[in-house]
This record gives C-alpha cells, structure tokens and sequence, in this order.
C-alpha cells in the first residue's frame, strides 16, 4: 500500500463562487522531483473528474500505477530530474483532500451539506497549496480534461502565476452534450435506493449500482466509436452463442460492467455528483463578461492547447475556440490536433506525439 | 541563414530586430526559428499541417495549427509588425482578399511567390503546349496546390487595385537575386507592402 499523501491545511478559509466559504479545507497533494532553490521549476498538474493526485506513484487503493506514469517522471517528457511536480486532489473529491465524504465541523460527512463548487473554487484551493509551498511562479500548469479546465482558470483568473499553460483535450465551456451526459451519470447515483438523498456513509450498502452506471456513461464517451469497435467489435464474452437473455454477451457490455464496479471501489458518489457539478458550472467566458479573450487580457503567459481527432467529448472545435480567443487577446499560443484512434482517452494513452509536444513546449 | 530559401532569407533580413512576425504557412518553422535566434522577433506562426505544427511546437514556436484562407481572421488589428505569406498566395481560395487580411492584420506584410511569368514557363506552355511543370513549379496540374498563378505584373496591379504601397521587392532566379525585367527573368518573387 502507497503511503498517504501530504495533507496541506488551509488556515484561511476559501471563498466559493456559490457564496460562503470552506473552513478547514484540507488539500492532499503529491510531489515529485526537487523545488529549485529560487522556486523556478515548478510543474503544476491538474488532474480530471475522476483522477487524483497519484500522478507517477501507485494509487494506494487500486495499487495501479500512476495515472500519467507514461509522461511523468525521470527522463519522461515531464522530467522529474529537472521539474519539480506537484498534483494535488481537488476540493470536493475523495483522496485526502476535503470533499462531501470529509468531515464537517459537527463531526459527521458533510454529505450533501457540501457547497456546490466551481472549477475556479478548485483552482483557488490549488493557488493556496502554491502558496504554501512557496512558489511563486510555476515553470507551468498542465492538465487534460477537467485539468485542462483548471489550468485555463489559473491563467484567467491568477494571470502570474504560470508562465506556460498546456491544455490537452479540454474545452473553456461545457456544451448541452456535456452537460447532458453529466445529468445521466447523476441521475443515475440519486436514483439508486442507497443513495439516500447523500447520507449513505453510516449505511451498510453505498450507491454503487448507481454510480457504476453512471461511470458506464461516461467511459463511452471517453473512447471513439473506432476504438470501442477496434476493441470489441460484436466479440462475445466467454461464450458461442447468444444467451437470449441479459448477461453481459458482448465484450463491450463486459468491459462496462467491469470499469464501472471497479470505479465504485475508489470512488465516492457525491463526489462524483460535485465534480460534474462543477465541470457543468464551467464557462470561462461567462466569468469574464461574456467575452473569452477578456479572460486572457494582457497575459504574458505561453499556452499551448492538444485536441485530438477522435475526441468527441472535447472536440477540436472547443480548443481552436479557446485558441481563437487567445489570438484576439494577443497571446502567445500553440495548438495541434494530434490523430490518435482512441477518443478523449488519448490524452492519458500511448501517443508519441504528444510526448514530443508536451516536452518541446515545456522546454 | 545560408539554410533559408532565397524569398525567406531575403524576408529574415529585412525584418527589424524585436519586432512581431506572424508567419502565414510556416511548415517546419525554418524563417520563425531563425528570427527567434538571430532577431529576437516574437515570432508566431499558422500551419495547416499537423506534423509540421508539431514540429514546430517541438522546438517551442508558437504556431497554430489552421487554414490560412480562414485562420487570420481571428487576429486583431496591426497585431502584428510584420505577416509574411511565403510561397502561399498561389495556394488561396481568394488571394485578393488574403493580401486584404494580411495588410490588416500586419503593419507591413511580405508576400512571395512562383512567378508564372517567368521564360521558363512561358516557352513550356507556348513550344509545349501543355500546362508547364518546372524548377519553380515542379507539380502537374492535376495534384498541384497552386489554383491562382500569378505574374510579377499581376501581382502589381493587385497591390495597386489594394491601395497597397510597394516598400520594397526582391527577385530570384536559380537561387540568385535577379534586377531587371523581373516578369520574365524571376522565378520567384517576394514583396513587402504596406498600406
């Protein structure tokens, strides 16, 4: 078993886009490499939905290896011998930071008493930890996905804190098709008898029928039709012939089942209802007078946004948007749409081509 | 800059130090990677193909993956000092309305290209009779990407009907500079208009 992640306890409270703020917010976080003496080579990485600080160390639940082990670590395209990295689990999620499983100040589960936060409430969490690190500066800030959501917030909102901002397969708003998505996985937690309308810690049985489905939901629509075809095609599963019933005949309904049991052993279900929340709530535009490259006013930062062919969660579309809006505001920006065959997954999977970007931009 | 293209090495060293370029059609980065390292140009850059752009993130230049007939639009006014359209214009949907947007977009703007005027050409098509496949335009008319060619005189008349001021041309023939009766003896071209 990994050893727990450092725990950072925030002194001031942290103010919410909701209204109110979070006393006590506790950030779990992860570092890898060494902080220069003058705090220079610092590498912020954002993690998604579903992830958590366990970057390039196992996951102390799973004992999978690190998420991004593939793009992090010595000699990596994130070179730990050079950069120091640090990821930390959001606010409302469920590995060590503060989230609705955590405690309130009554001593029981916030549960659904948690506030609804926002992407930019989870960068402020993240601006705190910064500070209590002291760096100043990151070298950069780096996320796909929800990460890349957060790494386009800390450019907006805390323009000098990060001097390159790498977006990969991430989007500056979430679209009805998000949004609608998102809704089903929820839908499908609260509507699970064990759910009980959040306060379900104490209880013998967790929702996890509920949030299984709703990991089922989003998994396809982090892959490509190609890819789940490629996969699985028609293949049946550990059988000749159709059964004539509801068994799990097809590979592919198999492989649902089984990404989503195994979801439920590491992660909590109002942190999943929280998270979308948040992800939903996103549109940085909106924050910024209706106006995206409002939110890029005068920023001295570099970024470079990744989208990929197959990726119809974040299409390509979202990210030339994005990269539209940075021209307007006269910033400096790279983007590619990099082909790879397996959807919004391709961010986290084998793509060289990534790797040749993300080193040659961080350089 | 021995390893720049005639038309580009000509461009790099009529660009002020510490300026800023965007580079229309940029490929591999060859002329925004040399005006980083000897100019200290803020260089950018607009490519449409993907492996060129990666490329050229690879080395940390900021280019953009996207089509030049749609891409500049975006930009802000005078944005930048300089645009440069190298070996594109003959590429474009509409290049009337491609010189429109560079001169919007740049303070000045470089245009080069393939001069279809040039002997070479001009006696392919007359003794040949058939479209002319030569050192300067080396693909067939079926799988070029050269839908508008274009003279030295007509790319004047052009800049002429734009409001848009010569400051300066150079010419090109077997890689050499070329002074006089350009619209014959250029292979290429390369302007630098204002307006």
């Amino acid at each position: 078993m990994a050893g727990a992640s450092q725990v950072l306890q925030l002194t001031d409270p942290l103010p919410l886009d909701g209204g109110g703020e979070l006393h006590g917010a506790e950030i779990a976080y992860e570092t890898y490499g060494t902080l220069a003496g003058d705090g220079s080579n610092a590498i912020l990485l954002c993690h998604a939905l579903t992830g958590d600080q366990y970057v390039a160390s196992p996951h102390p639940v799973t004992g999978k290896p690190g998420w991004w082990e593939r793009m992090v670590g010595p000699g990596k395209p994130i070179d730990t011998d050079r950069y120091f990295v640090v990821c930390a689990n959001v606010v409302g999620s469920c590995m060590g930071s503060t989230g609705p499983a955590s405690e309130a100040p009554d001593g029981k589960p916030y549960a659904m008493r948690f506030p609804v936060i926002t992407i930019r409430d989870m960068v402020r969490g993240l601006v705190a930890l910064l500070d209590g690190l002291g760096i100043e500066k990151l070298h950069a800030v780096v996320g796909g996905s929800m990460g890349g959501m957060q790494a386009l917030s800390l450019a907006a909102n805390w323009p000098d804190r990060a001097q390159r901002v790498l977006v990969i397969a991430s989007t500056s708003r979430h679209s009805a098709q998000n949004i609608a998505f998102h809704e089903l996985g929820r839908q499908a937690v609260m509507a699970d008898p064990n759910w009980h309308q959040g306060d379900y810690y104490a209880q013998e049985s967790q929702p996890d029928s509920g949030l299984a489905v709703a990991r089922m939901a989003a998994h396809i629509t982090y892959l490509s039709e190609e890819a789940l075809t490629g996969k699985f095609g028609r293949n049946l599963q550990d059988r000749d012939t159709k059964s004539f019933g509801f068994d799990a005949d097809f590979q592919v309904e198999s492989y649902l089942r089984y990404q989503g049991s195994g979801f439920t052993r590491r992660f909590d279900a109002n942190s999943y209802l929280y998270i979308t929340r948040a992800m939903d709530y996103f549109d940085l535009a909106e924050e910024h007078g209706g106006k995206l490259a409002n939110a890029f006013a005068g920023t001295e930062a570099r970024f470079c946004l990744v989208s990929f062919d197959s990726d119809w969660l974040y299409p390509t579309a979202e990210s030339r948007h994005v990269v539209h809006a940075l021209n307007a505001a006269g910033a400096a920006v790279s983007f590619v749409e990099l082909s790879a065959p397996h959807g919004h997954d391709s961010f986290l999977l084998e793509v060289p081509a990534l790797d040749r970007v993300v080193k040659g931009f961080i350089e | 800059m021995s390893a720049l293209r005639p038309d580009l090495a000509a461009i790099a060293s009529a660009i002020e130090p510490g300026t800023r370029v965007l580079d229309i059609g940029c490929g591999d980065g060859a002329l925004l990677a040399e005006l980083r390292a000897s100019k200290g140009v803020d260089a950018r850059g607009i490519e449409i193909d993907g492996g060129c752009v990666e490329r050229c993130v690879a080395q940390g230049l900021s280019v953009v993956q996207g089509d030049a007939d749609s891409a500049l639009a975006d930009y802000p006014h005078k944005g930048f000092d300089y645009t440069v359209l190298s070996q594109t214009l003959q590429t474009a949907r509409r290049p009337d309305l491609m010189l429109d947007q560079l001169l919007r977009v740049g303070k000045q703007a470089f245009v080069s290209f393939p001069n279809f005027a040039h002997w070479r050409t001009r006696s392919a098509l007359m003794l040949g009779g058939r479209m002319p496949v030569t050192r300067s335009i080396p693909v067939s008319w079926y799988e070029t990407q050269n839908i508008h060619h274009v003279t030295v005189k007509d790319f004047r008349e052009l800049a002429r009907e734009k409001n848009a001021r010569i400051e300066r041309e150079w010419f090109f023939a077997n890689e050499k500079p070329v002074s006089g009766a350009a619209n014959l003896r250029a292979e290429f071209a390369v302007f630098l208009l204002s307006r």
